[in-house]
C-alpha cells in the first residue's frame, strides 16, 4: 500500500498557534480527498460511466455482432422502448417482479420479525440457534438454489415422496416447472401460479435472516423499563408486543421493506437458477439476461434495465418524500 | 364491575403467557429444522448412490453403511479422469475472491478512514454515490461492462472480474470499515498528531493495528461475497470451462448429463468455505452491518 499523500509535517507546536486550526483543517481536506479517490474513481469507472452508457444504448439499435462498428455517434431512436411498451412478454415480467418483490419482501420481513421475536430471550442453545437461522442467507446461492430444486423435484425430491407416500398427494407436484395448478379447497377449485408461489417461498427462506438480523440488532437496544413498566399494570404479551415493541421497530422495518424491496426487484440469480424464468416467472432481470445473450440485442436489453431503474428511483423518491430521509447511508 | 375487569384481563394475560410457553419452543424447534434442512438434505445427498436415491427418495435417514464419498471423488476429479474437474474451479474461485479480498480493503481502508477522519470537501456526497451502486440493478451495470470486456477481448479473464467485484463491494466495506474507524478513540491519534505523526502514519501505526479485527471480519465478509457471487461469473466467463468458478460449474453442469449426488457434492464444496468463514467472523461481521439500525 503506497502512501498517496507526502504531506509535511509542520512542528506541533506551531499548529496549535494562531491560525493553526486553519492550516490544520486545510492539510485534513488534502489528505481526505486523497484518500478517497480510489474509492471514488473505481466507483466512478465501474459503476456511474456504465450506468451512463446503459441510457446511452438503450437509445441505440445495436446488436452484439455490431460492436465492431459500434460509436457513440450512432442513430437515436426510441424503438427500444416502443417495442417495449408493445410487447406483452415485458409486462408479464413486470408483474412477475412486483408480485415476486412485495411478497418477497413481506415475506421476507415477517418471518424475519418472528424469528428476532423468537431468540430475543435466552435459553440454552441460543447463540446456535441464531446462527443456524442466518445460514440460508449466508451460503452461496447456486448451491442453495440446486438443494431446492432436488428437494422440490418430482423424481428424486424429498417433498413430492412425502406428499404422495404420506400426504396422499394424486401425483407428484412439479413445483418449480409447473405454470399453474389447481388446488380445491372446500370444493372450489383455484388457479394457483405455482412455479412464481414456489419461487416466493424460497426467497422467504432465503431472506428472512437479513431481516433477522437488522430487527435482532434494534430488539436488543430497545430499553426493557417501559416493558416492564407495562407488563407490571398488567399488559398482556401480545399488548407488549402491539403496543411498546412493534412501534419502536417501526423505523427498522421500513428500511429493511426498502432494502429488501430494492434487492428483490434486482433479483436475478435465485429466479434464473430456480426455474431459468420458465414456468411464469420470467422477471425483469432475467427477460434483460435473456435478450442480452440469446438474443444479442443490447439496446432491448439496455432499454428494460433502464425501465428497472427507473422504477426505483421513483420508488425511492416516493419513500423518502414521506417517509424522511432519516436514515443514513 | 372493576374485579370482573380485572378477572378476565388476567385470565387474557394468564392465557397468553401458557401459550406463549407452548408456542415459543415449538417455533424455535420449526424454524430451525426449515433453516437447517435443506442444509442437511445436501450433505445427504452428496453421500448416497444416485440409485438408490431414485429408487428411495423419501428417506431422510440413512444406515452408516450406506454412506460413500464416491461423489467427491468423482466431482474433483481432472476432466481427462472422467471426473468434473472441481479443483480447477476451486482454485479459480479462490484466487479471485482473495485478489478481491487484498484490493478492496487497500482502497477501502483508505476511504474509511477518510470518510470518519478527515472533514473535505465532497465528504458527505461520497456516501450518496456509495448508495447508487446498490440502487442500480446489478444487470443494468452488466449490460456496457459486457460489451466493454467483449470488444476489449478481455471478457474471460479472471482479473477483469475481480474489477467488477471491487467495485460491487468497495461501498458496503467502506460503511463497515467507517464504523469501526469512528469507534477508535481521537485521543489516541491526537496523542501521536502532537508527537508529530502524519496522518498516514498514524492511520498505519494507531488506527489501523486497532482496527485489525474490524478488517479481518470485513475481508471474509468481502471474500464471502465474491466467492458466492453469480450473475457476472455467469456472464463473463461461461465459455472457458478453464476459468470456471466453483459456482458457475454447479450452475452450468446441471444442464449436463451429470448426476444429481455429484453436484451435491459439488455444492457441499462450495458451501463448506463460505460457513467456516462465517462462524470465525459471525459476530464482527453482522455487528458492521447493522450497526446502524441499532440507533433506530
Amino acid at each position: 500500500m503506497a502512501a498517496p499523500v507526502e504531506v509535511p509535517v509542520p512542528s506541533p507546536r506551531a499548529e496549535h498557534g494562531r491560525g493553526g486550526g486553519d492550516l490544520r483543517a486545510k492539510r485534513d481536506a488534502r489528505a481526505g480527498l486523497a484518500l478517497v479517490s480510489p474509492t471514488v474513481i473505481v466507483v466512478l469507472v465501474m459503476v456511474v460511466l456504465p450506468v451512463l452508457w446503459a441510457l446511452v444504448l438503450s437509445f441505440q439499435e445495436i446488436r452484439l455482432i455490431d460492436l465492431q462498428s459500434f460509436s457513440l455517434g450512432g442513430d437515436y431512436s426510441l424503438a427500444n422502448y416502443e417495442r417495449l411498451f408493445s410487447s406483452t412478454g415485458f409486462f408479464a415480467a413486470l408483474r412477475n417482479t412486483l408480485a415476486y418483490s412485495i411478497l418477497g419482501t413481506a415475506g421476507a420481513i415477517g418471518f424475519g420479525l418472528l424469528a428476532a421475536l423468537l431468540v430475543r430471550g435466552s435459553f440454552r442453545g441460543r447463540g446456535i440457534v441464531r446462527g443456524i437461522f442466518l445460514l440460508p442467507w449466508v451460503a452461496p446461492v447456486v448451491a442453495v438454489t440446486f438443494v431446492w430444486q432436488v428437494l422440490l423435484s418430482p423424481q428424486l425430491g424429498v417433498v413430492n415422496a412425502i406428499g404422495t407416500d404420506v400426504l396422499g398427494w394424486d401425483a407428484p407436484i412439479p413445483f418449480l416447472t409447473q405454470r399453474e395448478g389447481t388446488i380445491t379447497v372446500f370444493g372450489v377449485s383455484l388457479g394457483v401460479p405455482t412455479a412464481l408461489l414456489t419461487v416466493i417461498v424460497f426467497e422467504w427462506w432465503r431472506s428472512f435472516p437479513f431481516a433477522f438480523l437488522f430487527i435482532l440488532a434494534r430488539l436488543q437496544a430497545v430499553p426493557g423499563d417501559i416493558e416492564e413498566a407495562a407488563r407490571v399494570d398488567g399488559a398482556t404479551p401480545t399488548q407488549v408486543f402491539w403496543h411498546i415493541i412493534l412501534p419502536q421497530l417501526a423505523g427498522v422495518i421500513a428500511l429493511l421493506a426498502v432494502l429488501r424491496f430494492i434487492f428483490t426487484f434486482n433479483a436475478f440469480d435465485e429466479i434464473y437458477l430456480l426455474t431459468g424464468g420458465g414456468a411464469g416467472t420470467e422477471v425483469l432481470a432475467t427477460q434483460v439476461y435473456s435478450l442480452l445473450t440469446a438474443r444479442a440485442d443490447i439496446g432491448a436489453a439496455a432499454a428494460v434495465a433502464m425501465f428497472m431503474a427507473a422504477v426505483l428511483a421513483v420508488f425511492l423518491f416516493v419513500y423518502f418524500r414521506f417517509f424522511g430521509g432519516k436514515e443514513q447511508m | 364491575m372493576t374485579t370482573t375487569a380485572r378477572r378476565s384481563k388476567w385470565t387474557r394475560y394468564a392465557i397468553e403467557v401458557r401459550l406463549l410457553r407452548i408456542l415459543k419452543p415449538i417455533c424455535i424447534v420449526g424454524l430451525t429444522l426449515v433453516a437447517l434442512f435443506p442444509f442437511y438434505y445436501m450433505i445427504l445427498l452428496s453421500m448416497r448412490d444416485i440409485s438408490q436415491v431414485i429408487q428411495d427418495p423419501g428417506s431422510i435417514l440413512i444406515g452408516l453403511d450406506e454412506l460413500s464419498v464416491d461423489a467427491y471423488e468423482s466431482v474433483l476429479k481432472p476432466v481427462e479422469d472422467g471426473g468434473e474437474g472441481f479443483v480447477t474451479f476451486l482454485v479459480n474461485s479462490a484466487l479471485l475472491a482473495t485478489g478481491t479480498v487484498i484490493v478492496t480493503l487497500a482502497v477501502s481502508i483508505l476511504g474509511a478512514y477518510a470518510v470518519a477522519r478527515l472533514e473535505f470537501f465532497g465528504r458527505r456526497q461520497v456516501g450518496f454515490l456509495f448508495l447508487s451502486v446498490y440502487l442500480f440493478p446489478p444487470i443494468l451495470l452488466a449490460i456496457p461492462l459486457f460489451v466493454a470486456f467483449t470488444r476489449m477481448g478481455l471478457r474471460g479473464e479472471l482479473f477483469v472480474l475481480v474489477i467488477v467485484y471491487v467495485a460491487q463491494t468497495l461501498p458496503v466495506c467502506v460503511y463497515m470499515l467507517r464504523n469501526y474507524f469512528e469507534s477508535v478513540p481521537v485521543s489516541l491519534e491526537e496523542a501521536a498528531e502532537v508527537d508529530g505523526a502524519s496522518r498516514m502514519t498514524i492511520l498505519r501505526r494507531v488506527s489501523l493495528p486497532l482496527a485489525v479485527p474490524a478488517i479481518a471480519a470485513t475481508g471474509l465478509f468481502v471474500f464471502m461475497i465474491a466467492w458466492n457471487e453469480f450473475l457476472f461469473a455467469l456472464l463473463f466467463l461461461a465459455e472457458e470451462r478453464d476459468n470456471w468458478t466453483v459456482s458457475l460449474g454447479v450452475a452450468q453442469l446441471q444442464d449436463i448429463e451429470t448426476p444429481a449426488t455429484t453436484l451435491m457434492a459439488g455444492s457441499v464444496i462450495l458451501t463448506l468455505p463460505i460457513i467456516i468463514a462465517f462462524l470465525f467472523a459471525e459476530r464482527l461481521m453482522t455487528e458492521g452491518l447493522t450497526r446502524g439500525a441499532e440507533k433506530g
